[in-house]
């Protein structure tokens, strides 16, 4: 076992590459959890509600079923995409493991990527085979398939990079949980994933433009219908400042060393 | 030659605690160094400083001649660190850690020296075995594969031998002795002062975040051992550590 000083010239590339196969390593492992999972909560949403709110429609024209299904598909993208990035941090932060991370050469910019196209990578996943599974009730249609991929990946990166704050910013689970349970959850679930803001009091319409989530649910139906509450390029406009604020934040703290390095 | 290590002027504080107080060191390279100290004198800032886990408040350090704040990444690809807590990734086997260590550091197709590492460590075995199974000795073991997996020219093993049962001890520290002859720089922190004394060919003491000695082993066993009244006993380093820690030194 010769090497010491005279150790042999090493070609180093980047670590982003092995980080980001990590992330996916990591929720592929247990994909039951990450994956299974939440396709069968969403699956369950739609038998639910499409079963109780049958009858209505949407739009003038849509039957409720096809329109919660891309409405579903968004918020399990969503959801999902924030669990990879602040469960993988905390427990990495709790069990100490992130340590191996942060003794290598990486720059925060290749941390922040790598995190955030796994989180991605696994909120498509999970987005897809709800799409699959609920297209069994009925195949939405697909007019603009290049909206729900646009959608589809800033929703998914905003997510991350808020699962990124969140998992750098708690110290124990309950913290975490509690961002998860008071912020994530209701922005998610009044972002208009099971009804058109239209059908609201005047009153809450005006509240749910405050809510930047749901730019993204209804810029993502867009892509199916043609159709949405508020022109798609300004949900686009919305969208693409939150993700360049959360972003520029998750940044921030990982430049800093925000928690993770004193 | 640039020294393995140097740090000037380091100081860090913890609200009131100040853990680090103007603290400078230079360690050569093909040092066998030892870093000795009673629990809280600041040796694990001091490494984590070298590591870029901490940033000190003032001073820098570099490792090989690369500042660990403004050439991290050049100073990270010189330095393996075991850590002194045993953690692991429980998602993955023993391979697969070591391999995404090694990607860590942007080397590709590391699997011929990763097997050497495993084979020298007594672990080729447990290569895919998950983390999670291996006794706290093995999973010690891994974290000495991870800190070597990028061939770093210096090592820093805090207190690896802690809770570490001794046909272990035995094993790491003539593996750690062979890596030192081929050529690498090793620090070493540890509460087994014996050890030390057997290994380390020169050493720092530090005392609430200073340091109070700093000396070969030799010279310190000879300042600041006390001659016995048989003649016969001779003076160890735990002697030394206590009149120097009871007392003054430097």
């Amino acid at each position: 076992m010769k090497h010491g000083l005279s150790r042999p010239s090493l070609e180093y590339g980047s670590g982003f590459p092995t980080l980001l196969r990590k992330e996916i390593m990591r929720f592929y492992k247990v994909g039951f959890q990450t994956v299974a999972a939440p396709v069968l909560t969403a699956v369950l949403y739609l038998m639910i509600f499409g079963h109780v709110l049958e009858g209505r429609e949407v739009y003038g024209r849509l039957s409720y079923t096809a329109f919660l299904i891309p409405g579903l598909v968004m918020m399990s993208v969503l959801q999902n995409a924030f669990a990879n990035t602040s469960s993988s941090l905390i427990q990495s932060k709790v069990t100490g493991n992130l340590v191996f991370v942060l003794l290598a050469p990486l720059s925060h910019l290749e941390f922040y990527t790598a995190y955030i196209l796994a989180a991605v990578f696994r909120g498509v996943v999970v987005g897809l085979g709800v799409f699959l599974i609920t297209a069994w009730y009925g195949l939405p249609s697909i007019e603009y398939p290049l909206w729900i991929l646009v959608f589809a990946f800033l929703g998914a990166a905003i997510l991350g990079s808020l699962g990124l704050i969140a998992g750098i910013w708690a110290d124990k689970y309950d913290q975490l949980a509690a961002f998860q349970n008071f912020i994530i959850m209701p922005a998610t679930m009044l972002s208009g994933v099971f009804y058109s803001i239209h059908s609201l009091p005047p009153a809450w319409q005006v509240v749910s433009h405050f809510n930047p989530f749901f730019y993204m649910i209804d810029g993502f139906r867009y892509g199916f219908f043609g159709v949405s509450d508020i022109s798609p390029w300004s949900s686009l406009a919305i969208v693409t400042c939150f993700f360049i604020v959360v972003s520029a934040i998750a940044l921030r703290m990982l430049q800093k060393g925000y928690k993770l390095r004193y | 030659m640039q020294p393995a290590i140097s740090i000037n002027n380091i100081s860090k504080h913890y609200g009131a605690l100040q853990a680090l107080d103007n603290v400078s060191l230079t360690i050569e390279p093909g040092e066998f160094f030892g870093l000795l100290g009673p629990n809280g004198a600041g040796k694990t800032t001091l490494i984590s400083i070298l590591a870029g886990l901490v940033t000190p408040d003032l001073g820098h350090a570099a490792i090989m001649g690369a500042d660990v704040q403004k050439s991290f990444r050049e100073a990270r690809r010189m330095l393996g660190v075991v850590p002194q807590e045993l953690v692991f990734d429980p998602f993955f086997t023993v391979r697969e850690t070591l391999r995404f260590q090694s990607g860590y550091f942007g080397i590709r197709n590391n699997d011929s020296w990763i097997d050497e590492i495993l084979a020298n460590l007594d672990l080729a075995s447990k290569a895919d075995s998950n983390m999670r199974s291996l006794s706290g000795g093995m999973k010690r073991r891994v974290l000495v594969a991870q800190a070597l997996v990028h061939r770093p020219p210096v090592i820093i093993l805090d207190e690896p031998t802690a809770g570490v049962d001794v046909e272990l001890r035995q094993s790491l520290w003539q593996f750690i002795s062979r890596l030192n002859q081929d050529g690498h720089t090793i620090v070493l922190t540890t509460h087994y002062l014996e050890e030390a004394e057997a290994l380390c060919q020169r050493i720092a003491m530090l005392k609430q975040g200073k340091i109070v000695a700093l000396d070969s082993t030799k010279n310190l066993l000879t300042r600041y051992g006390s001659v016995k009244k048989d003649g016969e006993g001779k003076t160890d380093l735990e002697e030394v550590f206590v009149n120097i820690m009871s007392g003054g030194a430097l």
